[in-house]
C-alpha cells in the first residue's frame, strides 16, 4: 500500500482550556480547517471515522458528527481503541480508499476533559478500587517500576522524556504548557504515584483535530497543495489489563512497528523524526526499544544521552507531545509528523523525509504505528 | 443506600467474582482453575481464557507469592484514600500462577521493596471488608 494514500489536509482547534465548547463543535472546527488545508469541499467526503471523546462516551458518535457537518457518508463510525484509534481509523480509511470504496475520508477526534469532565481518567476498574488501585497513571507506574528494576532505568532517565517534551513545547506557539523544565526541577518534585512525579503525566486538554485522506492520484487531480504520503502502518493489541500481563516491558508495539516498517520498506534508521505517544514518561522509552531505535532495556540510557533531542539521532516529540503540546490522545502526533515532512514545524528538523508516529490506548492495551514521508 | 465515600469501595459482588471475596471472609485466598486444561487464573470468569471451556472450580491458594511490580500512592485519588496515603499497590504473582493487584503491607519503606521478592498472604479486615493483602515473606 506504500504511498498510494495521502494525507491531503490537516486541521486543529486551539489546545488547552476551551470552556463552553462541545466536543461536536470542536470536531466541526477541526474538520473545517482540514478541508481548507486540503483545498476541497465537504461534499467530497464519503467516509467519516471518529475517535470518540474519552470524557463523554456515547452512542452513535460517528453519526452525530456527520449530522453536525451535514454529511451522509457511505462509511461512518466511531472507533473504540482509546488513543490507538487514531491510527486505527487512518488504517481503515486507507483500506477503503485503496479498495476504491470511498473517495475522500475524514478522520477526526475531539475531547474536552479539561473544561468538562476528567473523571474517566481517575476511574477504578472493577475490584481494584477496594485495593486503592485507581487511576490509569498507577498502571503506567507499574510498568515504569518494572522497567526500572529489570533494566536499571533511573528516575533521571524517566525525567529526560518530560524535559525533552517541555523543551520543544516551549518554542511551539500552539503548545498548552510552554514552561521549560530542567532535570533538577523534575527530580525535586514529590512523587504522586511513585515512581511518577507530576511531570511524568500527560496534560489534561480540550481540543480537536482532523485529517483528510484520499488516494495520491485523486490528490493530484484535485490539485491538493501539499499532500503527505502514507508509507506504512501497523497495529498490535496487548489487550490484557496490566496486572495480568506476564511481561510489562515488551509490548505488541514491536509487532505494530514491524508491520509498518515492512509496508514502507524502511527501518528505524530511515526515520528523521519520531512522534511517539507519551501519555506517561515510560511509554516512549519502551516504544523506542520496541521499534528498534535502541536495544530492549536501553531506552532510558538512549534518551538520557540526547538521542531524542532536536539535533539528536531521532528527534522525538518535536512539538512537545502529550506532556507539553496537548494531552489530546494521539492526533497531535500525526499533525506534527505531517508538519515535519512538509517543513512547516515550529521546531523544524532539517532535511526530513520520513516521520514515524506511534499511538496507543488504554494502558498500552492498543497500539498503532504510522509512517509518513516522501 | 450509597456507601460512605470515605470508606473503601465495596468489591464487585457479582456472581462471577463473589467466591473470591466470600473466601477472604473465611481467611482464604482462592483462584479459579480450569478442569479441562488445568489453567489457573484470576479474576474469576465464566470461561477459561486459555481453552474457552466453562469447567471452572475455585481452589485455595497457598498464600505464597512474589512481587512483580509495585507503586506507592502519595496522592489520594478519591475520598476513601485520603487517610491512607502513602499506601502500596503491587502486582502479586501467586506460586500457583494467577496474578492480581493487591496491597503490600507491613513495609517500613515501600520504595525499598524489590521485584520478585517473596510475599505471603495477610488477610486484613478494613472498613468492614476482608481483603487479601500481602506482606514480605519472613525469611526462613
Amino acid at each position: 500500500m506504500r504511498g498510494k494514500v495521502v494525507i491531503a489536509g490537516m486541521g486543529q482547534t486551539k489546545f488547552g482550556s476551551l470552556p463552553g465548547r462541545t466536543t461536536i463543535s470542536l470536531v466541526v472546527e477541526a474538520v473545517r480547517n482540514a478541508l481548507e488545508d486540503a483545498g476541497i469541499e465537504k461534499d467530497l467526503v464519503d467516509a467519516l471515522l471518529v475517535k470518540p471523546p474519552t470524557s463523554l462516551p456515547g452512542m452513535m458518535t460517528g453519526q452525530k458528527v456527520a449530522e453536525a457537518m451535514g454529511l451522509k457518508p457511505k462509511f461512518g463510525m466511531a472507533w473504540d481503541q482509546g488513543g490507538g484509534a487514531v491510527t486505527g481509523c487512518i488504517s481503515y480509511a486507507s483500506f477503503l480508499i485503496e479498495a476504491g470504496l470511498c473517495d475522500v475520508a475524514v478522520v477526526t477526534f475531539s475531547d474536552n476533559p479539561k473544561s468538562f469532565s476528567a473523571a474517566s481518567y481517575s476511574a477504578a476498574l472493577g475490584d481494584t478500587a477496594t485495593f486503592g488501585y485507581v487511576a490509569a497513571a498507577a498502571s503506567y507506574a507499574m510498568v515504569a517500576r518494572r522497567h526500572m528494576k529489570q533494566f536499571g532505568t533511573t528516575e533521571r532517565q524517566l525525567g529526560a522524556i518530560p524535559v525533552n517534551g517541555r523543551r520543544n513545547g516551549t518554542t511551539n506557539p500552539n503548545a498548552q504548557l510552554r514552561v521549560p523544565l530542567d532535570i533538577d526541577e523534575y527530580l525535586e518534585k514529590p512523587f504522586l504515584i511513585s515512581p511518577f512525579r507530576r511531570d511524568d503525566f500527560a496534560l489534561v486538554s480540550d481540543g480537536g483535530a482532523a485529517l483528510v485522506l484520499m488516494s495520491a492520484e485523486r490528490a493530484k487531480q484535485l490539485g491538493v497543495p501539499d499532500p503527505v504520503p502514507i508509507l506504512g502502518f501497523g497495529a498490535g493489541q496487548e489487550s490484557w489489563n496490566v496486572e495480568l500481563r506476564n511481561d510489562l516491558t515488551t509490548t505488541m508495539a514491536a509487532t505494530s512497528a514491524a508491520m509498518a516498517f515492512q509496508m514502507a520498506g524502511l527501518g528505524p534508521r530511515d526515520m528523521d523524526t519520531a512522534q511517539l505517544y507519551d501519555c506517561f514518561s515510560i511509554v516512549p522509552i519502551i516504544t523506542l526499544e520496541d521499534y528498534g531505535f535502541c536495544a530492549k532495556g536501553h531506552g532510558g540510557r538512549y534518551v538520557e544521552e540526547g538521542a531524542i533531542g532536536l539535533d539528536g539521532e531521532i528527534p522525538m516529540n518535536t512539538a512537545g507531545g502529550l506532556l507539553s503540546e496537548t494531552g489530546m490522545p494521539g492526533m497531535q502526533m500525526v499533525l506534527e509528523g505531517i508538519r515535519q515532512v512538509r517543513g512547516t514545524a515550529a521546531n523544524q528538523v532539517k532535511n526530513v523525509r520520513n516521520s514515524i508516529i506511534s499511538t496507543q490506548g488504554g494502558i498500552m492495551q492498543t497500539h498503532g504505528t504510522l509512517i509518513i514521508g516522501r | 443506600m450509597d456507601r460512605d465515600p470515605s470508606l473503601l469501595p465495596l468489591p464487585d459482588d457479582g456472581p462471577v467474582q463473589r467466591p473470591f471475596w466470600d473466601a477472604a471472609k473465611d481467611g482464604k485466598l482462592v483462584f479459579q482453575r480450569c478442569q479441562n486444561c488445568n489453567h489457573a487464573f484470576l479474576p474469576g470468569r465464566e470461561e477459561c481464557p486459555r481453552c474457552l471451556k466453562p469447567d471452572l472450580v475455585w481452589e485455595e491458594a497457598s498464600g505464597r507469592a512474589t512481587l512483580y511490580s509495585w507503586v506507592v500512592y502519595y496522592r489520594p485519588y478519591g475520598e476513601a484514600y485520603k487517610s491512607r496515603v502513602p499506601y502500596t499497590v503491587g502486582i502479586v504473582v501467586l506460586e500457583e500462577g494467577p496474578r492480581f493487584a493487591s496491597n503490600i503491607v507491613d513495609v517500613a519503606d515501600p520504595e525499598a521493596l524489590e521485584i520478585d521478592q517473596p510475599l505471603e498472604l495477610k488477610i486484613e479486615v478494613d472498613d468492614g471488608i476482608a481483603i487479601p493483602r500481602f506482606k514480605p515473606a519472613v525469611a526462613v
